[in-house]
């Protein structure tokens, strides 16, 4: 096994090992620094906004804060999108904002050494390698590490007000 | 510590005192000044030089220095007060203003304004007291008249009879060094007169004869040394001051009324500072540290009770402080009748505690008027997370309303009784948090007298300002935004409204134009008025230069429609353009800036008596009386003071107009026609436009009909911003949280139209462009 040091991100935390919650999207495992997450609950009552893109579901009322629900399967092009009690929204902390993110289900908490986390290749077309601190290797399971802050203020995601408007 | 975590504190303090100083400024008669309101400005210039020399704002120092001197000669009467000389006075407040901002920021103060303002008091000084100020000593002992009674001829000082409200003090300086004494005792030269000074560094005596009290003296010079360095004792050992310069009496109220006992803690606060106060009707008990004697008090207080309510005590040092029991024991006789009352009595407090809180009270030497204030500094942030949870609590509430209800009465009369006082108190809850953010009138109301009196100078108007209810509150983040609009408003009422005081003559008024501001509580609504007693509005002045400037007008209009036209962009019916206003921006602006705060502007005009511009405002941006619809399974929500009514729509009332442009007719009014649904995408909403409800609102002085499924009811809803954790959504201003927990959003009308015809045109280029592309509709899962 080597060890690759040229991702600055990595070798910033290299004495560290990292937590991620695990996350799956249809077949796919995902997982998420868990330092973002703040909070996991069932998927109910949202409100829809009017022109928004598909993937953003509408908001909802999260103990007296509005905040806005974001698909990330219809974002991911996933087929068999459904509703149902395995349905999981992670509510996570993006830079001073909350956004939930629903997700097909969440499996389990993971400890990775920095050797365990492998640079991702370039090659996403739905998901831009930008949007990917890694991939996390962890015996037969291979755990797409996503850089959740960036994805989420990206400009594509439509969560945030851009300068261009 | 690092003393910049003070300068925060100062900036602060600074910043009332110059509010205060402005305040007397104003308020001040320049033919009789009133030597009390003179000592309150000195004082807030003599802080803020204290406070600025300890943090090195040099500039902001010397400005305060050089108008300190100014005022006290002011004060000793050597300079007599002219309004031109109150003016340079303001100048420099405003001018110490900008100093101050200019640290705050981190900058340095403009020297060339600073240069100004110096070489402006300067020759102020020199032209009206013929001496420089650039000396630090004042005055020449020799000159400094009547109030002083020339200490130098009396032997024994120690006897010496002082003038009235004067005492003695012996100031004792432990440990300073020499130049922290030198600047200490320039500062009491300026309190008072040194009559004498002796000792070293160890201990340093200072024999000052002044009409300042201890404290006063205290919170001066702390800027300048520890408090344990300073000591000041009054200077005759009489029993009538004890340690600390003024006597600590009790004063104690037996059976007096509320309003009474109010008049008399009043009375009192004029006589010392009231340092505690503690008890109920039959006994209440007033501890005060005074330089006025017993008898004093009760020949001023027999005004208002009769003598045997009234019981004073003396504190003396003899008494035995420290031991409590028997401290609690001695006011406890002093009741007459045993009320069982078990608050902790002040004097059962050692004396050193209490005197040593009494001097954290009191940083700093404060106008007599203000008062007391019992107030506390939150940061806004705060309150608003305590609104929110209250926002919280009252979903909550309702949504458990919602269960119980379908409860049975009888087997639950418990619960439902539990309830209903749940509801009560959070309600109550509700309303006492919402009124912490609610700040008086006054703090926009205060600065008026400013505006006014520069405004009036510059057209050469004599105006009086009157102001009522100045009580009347508002929600802050409103008054903040409201002042710019009023401001105004106010101007254009002194340029425009009222005449020129030959015209005024002229036609049978007083010379004296006068400007009333009123705010008044009418509903949910506050009504903030600018009424003049002026000309009035020219209606056809006003038809004319509308004509002019091609607005679609016509002679058949309403009074009040020809006043709304003074808002139109680019207007102005002014002869000429002056300083203070007639450019013709600035209606328009008004006018947008009350909208966006959820108001509107009425003009009411009689010619020849005078115009009244009305501006109505909610209460609070926090909470929104709201009418829900529905469209399609979705709720929404519209803010009530937009809504004017709702109608069943006949078909034959509904036009078509190009394409697929819809008007519906009401009342000879063909009003665009928006389907929310249409705007908004909600699907299974009722199409069949005779099916639908018209809702007539109104937006930025236009009206739409939006057409909705149905009517749900009126409610009041808590207001949340959407760009907290989300974005701007086209046609919706806000989100709320509705009784059982859902989100709904609030419409923006106005932005509900435009988004309208936004997707009419998208619709209309697809169709010519691509005529088989149908409108994306996203799949909505349920």
């Amino acid at each position: 096994m080597t060890i690759e040091t040229t991702d600055a991100a990595l070798a910033a935390t290299e004495a560290q090992n990292r937590e991620f919650l695990v996350f799956s999207l249809g077949d796919e495992e995902y997982a998420i620094d868990i330092l973002k997450v703040q909070e996991i609950r069932g998927y109910e009552n949202v409100t829809r906004i009017a022109n928004a893109p598909e993937f953003i579901k509408g908001v909802t009322n999260l103990r007296g804060v509005i905040v806005p629900i974001v698909d990330l399967r219809i974002k991911f092009h996933l087929e068999n999108v459904e509703y149902g009690g395995q349905t999981v929204v992670i509510v996570l902390n993006v830079g001073e904002r909350i956004v939930g993110i629903v997700v097909d289900g969440v499996s389990d908490v993971m400890t990775l050494t920095p050797e365990q986390i492998k640079p991702a290749p370039e090659f996403g077309v739905t998901l831009s390698s930008d949007f990917l601190s890694g991939l996390g290797s962890l015996e037969d399971r291979m755990l797409v590490l996503v850089d959740i802050d960036k994805l989420l203020t990206s400009q594509e995601m439509a969560l945030v007000d851009s300068v261009s408007e | 510590m690092d003393i910049t975590d003070f300068y925060d504190t100062f900036f602060e303090e600074a910043e009332e005192l110059l509010a205060d100083m402005e305040r007397h400024l104003l308020e001040l008669d320049v033919d009789d000044p009133d030597a009390e309101q003179l000592n309150a400005i000195f004082r807030a210039a003599h802080s803020i030089k204290g406070g600025a020399g300890t943090f090195g704002f040099d500039v902001l120092q010397q400005t305060t220095h050089l108008l300190e001197n100014l005022l006290d000669h002011t004060r000793q009467g050597e300079l007599t007060l002219r309004r031109d000389i109150v003016d340079t006075f303001l100048e420099t407040k405003d001018m110490l203003h900008d100093q101050m901002d200019a640290y705050r920021n981190g900058e340095e103060p403009d020297q060339e304004a600073f240069a100004r303002i110096c070489e402006t008091l300067k020759r102020l000084a020199l032209e009206e007291i013929g001496q420089s100020l650039d000396g630090g000593e004042p005055a020449p002992k020799a000159a400094e008249p009547a109030p002083e009674p020339a200490p130098e001829t009396q032997p024994t000082p120690a006897e010496a009879p002082i003038a009235e409200g004067e005492s003695r003090l012996t100031v004792s300086l432990l440990n300073v060094g020499d130049e922290n004494r030198a600047l200490l005792i320039e500062e009491l030269e300026q309190l008072g007169t040194v009559e004498a000074q002796s000792g070293d560094a160890a201990c340093y005596r200072v024999t000052l004869s002044t009409s300042v009290g201890a404290e006063d003296i205290e919170a001066v010079m702390c800027f300048i040394v520890e408090p344990d360095q300073l000591k000041v004792e009054a200077a005759e050992p009489s029993a009538a001051a004890p340690a600390d310069g003024s006597s600590r009496l009790t004063v104690s109220l037996l059976n007096v009324g509320d309003k009474d006992r109010a008049l008399l803690i009043e009375e009192l606060e004029q006589l010392g500072s009231v340092e505690a106060q503690s008890g109920d009707e039959a006994c209440y008990r007033v501890t005060l540290s005074t330089s006025v004697g017993a008898e004093d008090i009760e020949a001023v207080m027999g005004f208002i009770v009769e003598p045997d309510q009234l019981k004073i005590e003396r504190e003396t040092e003899s008494a035995p402080a420290p031991t409590a029991p028997a401290a609690s024991e001695t006011p406890a006789a002093a009741e007459p009748e045993g009320s069982g009352q078990d608050a902790p009595l002040p004097a059962a407090k050692p004396k050193a505690e209490k005197a040593k809180a009494a001097k954290a009270d009191k940083p700093k030497p404060k106008a007599k008027s203000g008062g007391e204030s019992s107030s506390i500094r939150v940061s806004v942030e705060k309150v608003d997370q305590i609104i929110n949870l209250v926002g919280e609590l009252i979903i909550t509430q309702s949504m458990l309303d919602q269960t119980v209800s379908e409860l049975d009465n009888v087997n639950h009369s418990g619960l439902h009784n539990g309830m209903n006082l749940l509801q009560r108190n959070a309600r109550d809850l509700q309303e006492a948090v919402m009124s912490v953010r609610m700040i008086p009138m006054d703090f926009v109301f205060s600065r008026f007298p400013r505006v006014v009196r520069e405004t009036a100078g510059k057209l050469g108007k004599d105006i009086e300002l009157v102001t009522e209810g100045a009580a009347t509150e508002l929600d802050k983040s409103l008054t903040e935004r409201i002042i710019d609009p009023l401001t105004h408003l106010v101007r254009n009422s002194l340029d425009h409204g009222i005449e020129a005081p030959d015209a005024r003559e002229a036609a049978g008024k007083p010379r004296t134009g006068k400007l009333t501001l009123s705010a008044k509580h009418q509903g949910g609504n506050i009504l903030i008025e600018v009424i003049d007693d002026g000309g009035g509005l020219n209606r056809e002045k006003i038809l004319a230069k509308a004509r002019e400037s091609e607005l679609n007008v016509s002679d058949s209009m309403s009074d009040d429609e020809v006043w709304q036209l003074i808002f139109a962009p680019g207007f102005s019916t002014a002869q000429e353009v002056s300083d203070v206003s007639g450019r013709g921006v600035g209606m328009d602006v008004v006018k947008r800036n009350i909208q966006g705060m959820g108001g509107n502007v009425q003009i009411m005009s009689t010619p020849g008596e005078g115009t009244t511009i009305r501006i109505v405002l909610p209460l609070t941006l926090a909470i929104l009386d709201g009418m829900s619809i529905k469209v399609g399974a979705e709720v929404f929500i519209l803010p009530l003071s937009a809504v004017l009514e709702s109608l069943q729509p006949s078909p034959d009332d509904l036009y078509a107009m190009a394409g697929d442009d819809v008007v519906l007719k009401v009342r000879d009014e063909y009003l665009p026609v928006v389907p929310v649904h249409e705007a908004l995408d909600v699907t299974g909403a009722r199409t069949e436009l005779a099916e639908t409800i018209a809702v007539i609102v109104q937006g930025e002085g236009r009206r739409y009909a939006l057409l909705v499924d149905e009517l749900v009811g009126q409610q009041q809803v808590v207001v949340k911003n959407l760009e907290t954790n989300y974005r701007k959504v086209p046609g919706v201003s806000a989100a709320t949280i509705l009784g059982d927990g859902s989100v709904a959003l609030i419409l923006d009308i106005t932005d509900l139209h435009r988004l309208n015809r936004a997707k009419k045109e998208a619709r209309r280029d697809s169709r010519t462009t691509a005529p088989t592309t149908p409108n994306p509709k996203e799949v909505e899962p349920s």
